[in-house]
């Protein structure tokens, strides 16, 4: 798999979202669902699938729309770099949903989509940005509450 | 597991064969000119309404003004620039004889207000500097791009092809994903281009001014949350050396407009 998978992270949370992966890579993959996985991340505070719809619409936060479109009306300029996020949470589950989310390397070495939970690796982060991860692990876990509600 | 692992590192061979090939055939190529909307291509073509004509009148006259008491102009040394300067901006960045370093075309402006002019520089993405460069790029106007790799600086263009494809910043995005290989999308309401330098430097009415080719790259490095290099760095020279390469042959339509 992609060597990018494995970029040694300080914070605690990097490294609960790290093995979480290596567990779920580890597994024995069922039918149909060979893709990675990865469990809840320690968060201080239960899911909530409301902020994570303002995640997901926010483009300075998220960014999702950027690249995808998805059922969000209110939003007006969409991207079409990337499938409509529309029935993602038919798709996937919240493992898959959420590991996507971590790093989509995984999935793809080539990918274009970010990834949102390695605060590490990257050449050249912005100062601002420093060993910062794009959402917290909060924001993961209200993102991949509100992606499992999209049903159509 | 390895037979999941072997197929990812198949798939991961196809992409990146995929990748290296992954440009824009010569015969598909488009300016920026050519993919924005018809009203914007009318304001870059109608020289009374291009806002970057003012830039290029304040470039004459500053061709033409002696920069101090007995410092010569760059008139009084290259003479008439619609004659002399014919051409020079399309074979720019280019490579200084004697010190074998490559030159933008701001970077050898620069060179001459310290090495003839005996000034200061004018710094980069100043008014001065902006105008003078406009000046001389116009001085191109539907020339062809000379390609730098015939002009001896493959070095750069191999250096400057790698930046292109290396991904930088928090989002862990490279030039070449968005403008080889997503050209043409939208990127939240914004049609990619396919970052041929043709046009700069260029008015852009979000800047509510004229702003050089080293501008657009910052804002795109700042955009993926990447540091960007320094002003003037070697990084942005070679950068546009590639860039000037996969767009040999076009026509150079600077100063341009955009949104
Ligand atoms: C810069 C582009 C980009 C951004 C920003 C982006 N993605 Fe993606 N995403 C992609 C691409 C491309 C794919 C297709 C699969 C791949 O290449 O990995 C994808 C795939 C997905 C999928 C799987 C879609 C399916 O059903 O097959 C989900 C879910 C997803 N993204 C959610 C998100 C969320 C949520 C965000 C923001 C927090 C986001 N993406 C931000 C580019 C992006
Ligand atoms: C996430 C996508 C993305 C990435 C990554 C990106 N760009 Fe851009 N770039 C754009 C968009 C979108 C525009 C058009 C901006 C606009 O018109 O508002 C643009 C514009 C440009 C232009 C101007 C084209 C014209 O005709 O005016 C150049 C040149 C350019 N980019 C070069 C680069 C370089 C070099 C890099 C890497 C250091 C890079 N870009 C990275 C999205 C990107």
């Amino acid at each position: 798999m992609s060597g990018r998978a494995a970029h040694a992270g300080t914070g605690r949370e990097l490294w609960l979202a790290i093995a979480a992966f290596l567990v779920a890579l580890a597994m024995p993959a069922r039918a149909q669902q060979d893709v990675p996985e990865a469990g809840p991340l320690a968060v201080s505070r239960p899911p909530d699938a409301e902020n994570g719809r303002r995640i997901v619409t926010d483009r300075r936060k998220g960014l999702c729309l950027l690249c995808h479109s998805g059922p969000f009306p209110e939003v007006r300029f969409q991207g079409d770099l990337a499938p409509s996020l529309a029935g993602a949470g038919s798709r996937w589950t919240p493992a898959q949903l959420r590991a996507r989310l971590i790093d989509s390397r995984l999935f793809n070495g080539e990918t274009i989509m970010p990834p949102y939970f390695r605060a590490e690796g990257q050449s050249r982060m912005a100062v601002a940005f420093k060993g910062r991860t794009i959402l917290t692990a909060e924001e993961i876990e209200d993102v991949t509450a509100f992606l499992a509600t999209l049903r159509e | 597991m390895t037979g999941r692992a072997g197929r990812a590192f198949a798939l991961a061979i196809l992409l990146l064969g995929h990748a290296l090939a992954d440009d824009i055939p010569a015969n598909q190529r488009l300016s920026g000119h050519d993919m924005m909307g018809a009203e914007a291509q009318a304001m870059q073509r109608d020289d009374f309404a291009n806002p970057a004509m003012l830039a290029v009148k304040e470039g004459e006259a500053l061709w033409k003004a002696a920069p101090g008491e007995g410092r010569p102009s760059c008139q009084s040394c290259h003479g008439d620039a619609a004659e002399s300067m014919k051409g020079v901006a399309a074979r720019y960045p280019a490579r200084d004889a004697s010190t074998g370093r490559a030159f933008d075309l701001p970077g050898q402006i620069q060179a001459c207000q310290t090495g003839r002019q005996a000034v200061a520089p004018s710094a980069r993405e100043s008014a001065a500097l902006l105008a003078l460069e406009a000046y001389l790029s116009l001085q191109s106007r539907g020339m062809p791009l000379a390609s730098p790799r015939a002009r001896g600086l493959e070095d750069a263009v191999l250096r400057g092809e790698k930046l292109y494809r290396q991904r930088f910043g928090q989002l862990d995005l490279s030039c070449a994903q968005c403008h080889s290989q997503n050209w043409g999308r939208s990127l939240g309401g914004t049609r990619i281009p396919q970052a041929h330098p043709t046009g700069y430097p260029l008015f852009r009415m979000e800047w509510q001014a004229i702003g050089s080719l080293q501008r657009r790259f910052r804002n795109c490095m700042t955009g993926i949350r990447a540091e960007p290099f320094p002003a003037g760095a070697p990084e942005w020279v070679d950068l546009e050396i590639y860039l000037k390469e996969r767009a040999a042959d076009m026509a150079m339509d600077a100063p341009g407009v955009r949104p």
